[in-house]
Parts: structure tokens; C-alpha cells; sequence
């Protein structure tokens, strides 16, 4: 016959673990209780949820967190859309500060036809370790876009594809997240706001005849765009043209004027451009 | 001096994952970066410590007077399981900041093999509870290093050419594996 106690014996050894550890762990779980903000998972839950960290935070919990707290604004979420940022400062009873949406701009038009290359490049497809070797990469111009898609791998939401040897940005998909500015070696993308169509589309501080032999859509610094700008919108600075995006007014006068198409402009019909320069 | 060689060799000859091949998962799971590898080799030390020491005396002052030493998975799995809950708690309340740096790894210690490896082994070998600790820690030191190097290892293949049918978890084993070569050198260590 069986003996009993070989049942008897595990069941009483392990139960009697379980409980121990079950006690334990519960009296644990009391004494070490954490709590937590009830109203933190829901503002999580009006965040987009991409982890991007353009706000500057290490991702959506953590702003939501400090949403909850009060030491930011529900709009530093760049990503977001405007009505669940109002959503989330009504929840809040916040009131939303008003920021103009920004976009990605890759400030380089040196495609491969257009710009020169001073050595054929084997080698890691990165542009911050391309940026590493001596002439800060194959590129003729060596403050143009490499176009080995560090910024491509960086981007959360797909909004960067590598066309012609130079990133260029989708500006339906960009978020102005700001993690592509973070990782171009060459510092050649800039966040501007979206509704200013008028950009200098060039990094190079090079002087003109340079950047003439290593690309023929750079900015020679000739500074005609600044002569032409009837509002002073236009700066110069080491050899290169800058907009002042409060100041301009998106006449085009200085697009039609750039002898190399450096700056760039979607010409906007006359009823609309005129209403801007009464306004 | 004989605890000064147990402790070496559980971290160079007899390495958990280079040469036991316990702990694999965490091991190519949780590599992607150094940081974080140092983080879950941290917190499994800790746990491996602790764990070596109560499977030591759960077996040997439970198990064995009772004569139900079969049960030893079972009962092994249960220490280690609440001990990582334990270890949980009680950094989410003194260092919330650790807490977020390991995330979800915690909770994955508990399904690491090489933790119950290490309980396991020291019952057939038959460790009294010094010895116990001793394996415990080195092999969980053991367990950080590989983690650390391979880390540092793949942070650097991030940035390689590597065949498209290689990428990812192909060139990673075969990375294991020559590293598994590398510390196979050790053999002639003791």
C-alpha cells in the first residue's frame, strides 16, 4: 500500500512554500506600494504613442507624466494632432499655447548630377561614420547632404526616403519630431515652420567660386536675394543666405532672383500674394 | 583559496552562457545595447545571489529532511519566481530610475535558465552554502561579462555591411559562437 505521507509530505512542503511566499510577497507589495497618478494613463492615451522623443522626453509615458505634473505644456508634443492636444488641456484644464507647425527641411539640393564627388565611397552606408573620414565624406561640397541615410534610420514615422544621393523629406508625414536634425552629422536639416515656402535650400559656407566647382545649385554668396528683398527678410552670414521667416512675406522676389536656384519657392498664384502684402 | 578558483571558474572557464549555454535568451535578447545590458546583468546577479542562497536552503533544510528532493524544479522555479517579484517591488520603491532603465527584463529573469542552472548545479554538485553563494555570484559576474562584450560586439555590427541573409540574428549567433570559441581558451585556465 502507498504510504500516505508521500502525498501528505509535498503537498504540505510546497503548499506551505506557496503560502510563505504569497504572504510575503503580498505583505511586500503593500509596504513597497508605488502609486500612481490616475490621470497619467489617460493623457497617455491621447499621446500618439510613437516613442519618438521629440519632446525631449524619453518617450510618451514619461511626458505624460510630466503633463500630469504640470511642468509641461500639452502642445510640446510636436507629433500630436491639434485636437487631441486640446483634448488633453481641457482634461487638463490647461489652455493650449499656440505653436506654428514645423517641418523638416533638408537644406541641400545637390543631387548627384548637380554636385561634384571627390572620391568614389566603399564603405559604411552612414553618413556619420562617412562624415569621419578625412574631407568629411565623398561629397565634392563638404557641407551638403552625404545621402547614406542616417536620417532615414532615425525617423519613426517613414517620413525620409533617400532620392538622387540626398534625403528628402515627406512633408505630409514629417512631425518635426527633430531626431533627423539630431543625427545629420553635417547639421544640413532645419526645422522651419510649414507655411513659409520660401527656404535657402544650400549649408555650404564655402565662398562662391567654391562651391561653383563642387555644385552648380549652391549658394555663391552674391548676396543679390538680399538687394532684392524689399522687406529685409534676407540675412547673410559666413558667405550664406539666410530667410527671416518673421519678416518674410513670400513675395518670391529673391527665388526668381537666385542666379543658381539655390533658394526655394513654390510660386503662389497673384490673389493669394497679393492679399499677403496688403496684410 | 579552493572558493578563490570555484568563483574563477564559474566566471571564465565554466561561463553560463559561453560554455554552459544557460541564459541564451536574454543573452541575444537583451544585447541590442550596452547599457541595458548592463543593466539586466545587474539585475541578475542580484537575483542569482539571492536565489543560489534560498534554493541552497529550501533544498537542503526542506526538501531533503522530507526525502522529496524530486520536487526540486518545482520548488526551485517558486523561489526564483517570487524573488524576482520581490526584487521588483522593492525597486520600483528605492530606485524608481533603475526600475525604468531595466523595464520589462525584470520580469524576465524569471524565465532565465541560467538562474535555475545555477540552483540546480550547485544541488549535484552538492555545494555546502558558501560554495553555494560563491557560484552563485561568479557565474552571474559570468553571465555580465558575456552579456557586456557581446553588447559592445553587436553596438559595432550595427554600423557593418553585412549580407542581407546574415542580418540581424544569424550574424549575432554566429557571433555567439566564436566568442564561445574565444573563451573556450580559458579551458586551461585551473
Amino acid at each position: 500500500m502507498m504510504d500516505i505521507t508521500s502525498i501528505l509530505y509535498p503537498v504540505i512542503s510546497i503548499g506551505g512554500l506557496g503560502i510563505l511566499f504569497g504572504a510575503g510577497l503580498g505583505y511586500a507589495s503593500k509596504k513597497f506600494a508605488v502609486e500612481v497618478d490616475e490621470r497619467i494613463p489617460k493623457v497617455r492615451d491621447l499621446l500618439p504613442g510613437a516613442n519618438c522623443g521629440g519632446c525631449g522626453f524619453a518617450g510618451c509615458d514619461a511626458f505624460a507624466k510630466a503633463v500630469v505634473e504640470g511642468t509641461v505644456n500639452p502642445s510640446g508634443c510636436s507629433v500630436n494632432s491639434k485636437e487631441a492636444i486640446e483634448e488633453i488641456a481641457a482634461f487638463m484644464g490647461l489652455k493650449v499655447e499656440q505653436t506654428e507647425k514645423k517641418v523638416a527641411v533638408v537644406k541641400c539640393k545637390g543631387t548627384c548630377d548637380k554636385s561634384t564627388n571627390k572620391y568614389e565611397y566603399y564603405g559604411i552606408t552612414d553618413c556619420r561614420d562617412a562624415a569621419l573620414i578625412p574631407g568629411g565624406g565623398a561629397k565634392g561640397c563638404s557641407y551638403g547632404c552625404l545621402g547614406l541615410g542616417s536620417c532615414k534610420k532615425v525617423c519613426p514615422f517613414g517620413a525620409i526616403k533617400i532620392e538622387d544621393g540626398i534625403a528628402v523629406i515627406d512633408e505630409e508625414k514629417c512631425t518635426a519630431c527633430g531626431n533627423c536634425v539630431k543625427a545629420c552629422p553635417k547639421a544640413v536639416i532645419e526645422l522651419v515652420p510649414v507655411s513659409k515656402q520660401v527656404r535657402v535650400l544650400c549649408n555650404s559656407l564655402d565662398k562662391g567660386k567654391e562651391v561653383k566647382e563642387s555644385c552648380s545649385v549652391g549658394c555663391i554668396g552674391c548676396r543679390m536675394c538680399v538687394k532684392v528683398c524689399e522687406y529685409g527678410a534676407m540675412n547673410f552670414e559666413n558667405n550664406l543666405a539666410h530667410v527671416n521667416y518673421e519678416k518674410c512675406t513670400q513675395c518670391m522676389a529673391c527665388v526668381k532672383k537666385c542666379p543658381t536656384k539655390a533658394i526655394h519657392g513654390e510660386i503662389i498664384s497673384e490673389e493669394v500674394n497679393s492679399s499677403t502684402q496688403a496684410s | 583559496m579552493e572558493l578563490f578558483i570555484l568563483f574563477l571558474s564559474a566566471i571564465l572557464v565554466n561561463n553560463f552562457v559561453l560554455s554552459r549555454f544557460l541564459g541564451i535568451c536574454p543573452f541575444l535578447g537583451v544585447s541590442k545595447k550596452v547599457e541595458t545590458a548592463v543593466g539586466m546583468g545587474m539585475a541578475v546577479t542580484f537575483v542569482m545571489t539571492l536565489a543560489s542562497m534560498i534554493s541552497y536552503m529550501v533544498y537542503n533544510w526542506i526538501l531533503v529532511p522530507f526525502k522529496i528532493e524530486y520536487l526540486y524544479t518545482i520548488a526551485f522555479i517558486l523561489v526564483i519566481a517570487s524573488l524576482v517579484q520581490f526584487v521588483e517591488m522593492v525597486i520600483q520603491k528605492v530606485s524608481p530610475t533603475l526600475y525604468q532603465a531595466l523595464g520589462v527584463y525584470l520580469p524576465l529573469i524569471t524565465t532565465n535558465c541560467a538562474v535555475l542552472g545555477v540552483a540546480v548545479l550547485n544541488m549535484n554538485e552538492g555545494y555546502n552554502l558558501i560554495q553555494s553563494i560563491v557560484h552563485g555570484v561568479g557565474a552571474a559576474l559570468g553571465f555580465t561579462l558575456a552579456i557586456v562584450l557581446f553588447a559592445g560586439i553587436r553596438e559595432r555590427m550595427e554600423n557593418n555591411n553585412i549580407l542581407t541573409a546574415f542580418q540581424g540574428f544569424p550574424i549575432a549567433l554566429i557571433t555567439a559562437g566564436l566568442m564561445s570559441i574565444a573563451f573556450l581558451g580559458f579551458q586551461g585556465l585551473l
